[in-house]
């Protein structure tokens, strides 16, 4: 980082690393599935996805490094920050359990994902908006994917309906803490960088609730939300697990390049 | 004359009941570039045609190989017996007159 760097911008900087470790997180889980999907058609389909997040991720902790000015790059704070300073929404940090609810997880991140970028096109932060336009035309096809296999399991054998509701029981406490907004939340919106995160759930909720309806699923009725990713005041202990694996290398050899 | 289809699986039309687990065999089309028109890159196994032109995206796309994809079931493709070669082919072996090699074409022509 130059001297001339932007004066530092504490909500900016988080703002950008929950975009970045949403991405991440979920990124590395999907590419979890890597040689193991059902078949091999699914199996590039899930490795396109995490590469997609991934790429994502280089930009938004790339610019996150940026706003910050302490000289840390995308891959500092992707390899070097341990589980309490990531800032995901625990939804993405659940495991993968079976094709199902992994799917199921990428179909509610995708709906929200979707709802968030296309807002953020407009962004009164020209480098928020750039990332955002390039990002949803991806996160477009990946919401395609992920709503057509939702639809095909939940609305197929009483055996994928079934893992398809068990999944949504489980994963559903984990969908509301996307629209509870928090201060970095407010000051963000109030400057206009990002929409407000509760008045994302109206469209959240028609595209889930018709993707749902036509996967003959019921979602929980109720709206209790675990929360602790985004603040990075509780994440689950899987994302530590996770961690472990994905940051292996740079902690074991550090600066090791190929 | 005869024809085959390797590939051919189970009529899965609704008359037919007949339970199958797995997916069918589609075959890819792709519209390269600048290429003039859809050329066959491949298979894939799909639940239906939706299905078969994102897995085609995803696996033959990926290099931004393609700007237009068509998918067709591969038991709907009817091909020619490799047993009917001699029949089919080979008349046309002696005749030369058939290709356009006694013109000259000009340059301005360009590609035929």
């Amino acid at each position: 980082m130059t001297a001339t760097a932007a004066a530092p911008d504490p909500a900016l900087f988080e703002f950008c690393l929950r975009m970045g470790d949403n991405t991440l997180v979920l990124g590395h889980r999907v590419s979890e599935w890597c040689g193991h999907a059902p078949v091999i058609e699914e199996d590039i389909a899930l490795a396109n996805t995490a590469l997609d997040l991934i790429g994502q991720t280089q930009l938004w902790l790339g610019l996150a490094g940026e706003v910050e000015g302490a000289g840390r790059s995308a891959d500092d704070l992707a390899f070097l920050r341990d589980a309490w300073d990531f800032r995901n929404l625990l939804l993405v940090e659940r495991p993968n359990r079976d094709f199902g609810h992994t799917l199921l997880r990428q179909c509610l991140f995708d709906a929200w994902h979707l709802e968030m970028l296309t807002a953020l096109c407009g962004s009164s932060e020209p480098r928020v908006s750039e990332i955002a336009q390039k990002a949803v035309k991806e996160v477009s096809y990946h919401l395609e994917r992920s709503a057509d296999t939702v639809i095909g399991l939940g609305d197929g054998t009483p055996e994928s309906h079934a893992r398809m509701q068990d999944a949504l029981d489980r994963l559903w406490p984990y969908v509301g803490e996307a629209f509870l907004p928090d201060a970095i939340d407010t000051e963000i919106a109030a400057r206009g960088i990002a929409p407000d995160a509760a008045t994302l759930r109206a469209g959240f909720d028609a595209r889930i609730g018709a993707i749902l309806a036509e996967a003959t699923l019921s979602p929980p009725d109720s709206r209790f939300a675990h929360q602790g990713g985004k603040t990075g005041v509780r994440h689950t202990e899987d994302l530590g697990h996770m961690l472990a694996t994905m940051q292996f290398l740079q902690r074991a050899y550090p600066g090791a390049t190929w | 004359m005869s024809s085959v289809n390797p590939g051919a699986l189970p009529q899965s039309d609704a008359a037919q009941p007949k339970k199958r687990n797995e997916w069918p065999l589609w075959e890819v089309f792709i519209r390269g570039q600048h290429g003039m028109s859809h050329r066959h890159v491949g298979s894939l196994h799909a639940p239906d045609a939706d299905m078969a032109i994102r897995n085609a995206r995803d696996v033959y796309t990926r290099r931004n190989e393609g700007v237009s994809i068509w998918v067709v079931e591969a038991r709907h493709i009817a091909a020619s017996s490799p047993s009917d070669k001699g029949p089919l082919y080979e008349p046309s072996e002696s005749k030369v007159y058939r290709h356009p090699t006694f013109y000259d074409i000009p340059d301005e022509a360009g590609h035929m």
